[in-house]
């Protein structure tokens, strides 16, 4: 296995040489997510794409807390739930559009994330992933007994669909592909701001080293839960969107199993990676439709992933040592051969992706 | 009425303590949650139903299911967690690799077993104690009187033997324990065995108690058992038993006057509370970090 992984950078490497001309990909990739459901024209296709589409964005926002804060969180199904109730409610009963229902829906899983993370994350990372664990159980057990609001375990259906001008978005007119596409750019487009920005440098700070983060004067506990209120706030995000493109939820479809297949997309894509996140929902969502015979194991699947991955590549599929050098910022000049131990410098100028 | 609900959670309490002590034992070494653990608790009631299915009686049963736990406990350690310790791997990797094999038991149960809820026959049945205006059931007493006996058994193994010496030790400083002779490795084999073996007979007395055995019923007692821990202050044993009786007490009156619904919310709402106000546990002290 181990071999396995060295092969793997060892491609990625020579992978490496063909230039990358990045104006003509981001066009060439433009052109075909724009044009995809023409090409593969089919309905049950284009529903599991948008579905790693949903999951992407669901990965993404966890994978700003695990792989980029270095926080486990366990409870992201519950976030994903209260974003779908709490647009099919608002939408259902009061005839709200779904464009006004999804930002609010967002916004109320982001104030929960609040609510959770703020007594949680000054604490050990273990108490995050146990307090979200019960909290995505509890917030399941009142979607399952409330049942004025939340129509308990029959759940909501004929959630309306969005409407954009009086065209209803339908997956049959490729609506929906393109309304999760412009949610999945966005998300992207945010995430990679953060990681790019002074915040996402104090998250990777800290999962490096918490206490040598502390040290340097990084406010940890600020920071942890800037991700997980962010965090929180996508994939309440991809919940109205899945609630309003299924167009009936209950309670089971949000239950650990979703928060474990999140973990697992983020874990086998590679923690603290971007394109690890669009990969690994890619994987694991088509997989149970591709080897059907593995149907009934694939939640064992999951389970191995997270084992084998940790056991031989940590990292994910994507992740691993960067080879360029750490840019630094202006005005701050190392000289590296002036150093006496300049190749322990250099090495560790290398390897700010660090290995988990 | 508030009587009665005071013996049924300090019943159903007692067991908490016995899985919150399999928390307490592994954290104490390895300063690791073993998500695992509420599986291992399921593994165990499942295989305590196989025995008892085949007619071999409940103590016969009881017991090799205290075998094949504590060995699956080991085997836990040993494929999972052990080249992982090899690697000096971080301790995020460690805690995700329990989530994964807690779901790989939990699944495999489930495939194995069928996910459907199976009957198991009541253990000690023999009627109804009454004292005063309370009934006790023999259940109750039994599952009390094992548990409070096992609890003292750990006590002791913790703090009057040679083992438990080690395991103090090792629970210190590693590193000097490995230079004092202790052999380290056996010290966590040994630690994850008693964890299983705890896991195992709460397991058991608890499908007694309800008489229904199912594959996720792991997953909320361990979180509850978690709760307990770190109530009582996670690492310390009897910490872990004063948390399981407040948690399984609290359970009993919130099943009694908020309804069955909300019952399994009562730890979270616990858990959540210890961390604010003090996330040390009631016994815990501060830890403080070396450079």
């Amino acid at each position: 296995m181990e071999k396995i992984s060295l092969q793997f950078d060892r491609i990625k490497e020579k992978m490496n040489f063909i230039k990358p001309n990045k104006k003509r990909d981001f066009l060439l990739l433009a052109t075909l997510i724009l044009a995809l459901p023409y090409i593969i024209n089919s309905q049950y296709l284009l529903r599991i794409v948008i579905m790693i589409g949903v999951y992407s964005i669901l990965a993404l926002s966890l994978g700003l807390v695990t792989g980029y804060a270095g926080q486990v969180s366990l409870g992201h199904a519950a976030f994903y739930a209260i974003g779908a109730y709490f647009s099919a409610v608002l939408s259902v009963n009061f005839g709200i559009s779904f464009f006004i229902t999804a930002p609010i829906a967002a916004i109320a899983a982001a104030i929960c994330g609040l609510l959770l993370g703020l007594p949680t994350l000054r604490l050990s990372g273990t108490y995050l992933a146990i307090t979200t664990l019960g909290f995505c159980e509890v917030v399941r057990m009142v979607l399952l007994n409330w049942e004025k609001v939340t129509n308990g375990p029959l759940g909501i259906n004929r959630i309306p669909r969005p409407s954009l001008l009086g065209f209803d978005l339908t997956l049959a007119n490729n609506g929906m592909y393109y309304l999760m596409v412009f949610f999945l750019v966005f998300t992207t487009v945010v995430m990679l701001a953060i990681v790019r920005s002074k915040i996402g440098r104090a998250m990777m700070a800290i999962r490096e080293d918490e206490l040598a983060a502390t040290m340097m004067g990084i406010k940890t506990t600020t920071y942890k839960v800037i991700a997980f209120v962010v965090s929180a706030f996508f994939s309440g995000l991809a919940g109205a969107f899945y609630a309003h493109m299924i167009r009936f939820i209950d309670p089971n479809t949000f239950t650990f199993d979703t928060s474990i297949m999140i973990l697992s997309i983020v874990i086998l894509g590679g923690m603290g990676t971007i394109k690890g996140m669009f990969l690994g929902a890619a994987i694991l969502v088509s997989f149970p439709e591709v080897l059907r015979f593995l149907q009934e194991y694939r939640f064992v699947v999951y389970g191995m992933v997270l084992v084998l991955m940790m056991r031989f590549r940590p990292q994910g599929i994507l992740g691993g040592q960067k080879k360029t050098a750490y840019k630094l910022p202006k005005g701050v000049i190392v000289d590296i051969n002036s150093n006496n131990s300049s190749i322990e410098v250099r090495e560790a100028m290398n390897t700010v992706e660090e290995v988990i | 009425m508030i009587l009665q609900q005071l013996i049924n959670g300090l019943a159903l309490g007692m067991v908490y303590a016995l899985i919150a002590v399999g928390y307490s034992l592994v954290f104490g070494i390895l300063r690791l949650v073993n998500f695992s653990h509420g599986s291992v608790y399921a593994f165990g009631a499942h295989i305590a139903m196989v025995f008892v299915g085949m007619q071999f009686g409940i103590i016969p049963a009881l017991i090799l299911s205290i075998i094949f736990t504590g060995v699956l406990g080991i085997a836990i350690d040993k494929i999972a967690l052990a080249p992982l310790r090899a690697k000096k791997s971080k301790a995020i990797a460690a805690l995700i690799t329990t989530i994964g094999v807690s779901y790989i038991i939990q699944n495999l149960l489930m495939i194995v077993f069928g996910s459907q809820t199976k009957f198991f026959p009541k253990l000690f049945d023999y009627g109804n104690v009454h004292i005063g205006g309370v009934s006790i059931s023999t259940t109750q007493l039994f599952i009390f009187g094992v548990s409070l006996a096992l609890l003292l058994l750990l006590t002791f193994i913790i703090r009057k033997t040679k083992i438990g010496l080690a395991m103090r030790a090792v629970e210190q400083n590693p590193k000097a324990a490995n230079l004092m002779g202790i052999d380290v490795d056996f010290v966590i084999t040994f630690t994850f065995f008693l964890g299983g073996a705890s896991a195992a007979i709460a397991g058991t007395l608890i499908s007694g108690y309800y008489q229904v055995v199912y594959p996720t019923m792991g997953f909320l007692a361990g979180l509850k058992a978690f709760s307990a821990a770190v109530l009582g202050g996670i690492g310390i044993l009897h910490g872990s038993i004063v948390g399981g009786l407040i948690v399984g007490v609290s359970e009993s009156y919130a099943a009694a006057f908020l309804g069955g619904g909300y019952r399994d919310a009562v730890a979270f709402v616990i858990l959540i509370i210890v961390l604010l106000v003090k996330p040390t546990g009631l016994f815990g002290k501060k830890g403080v970090v070396k450079v």
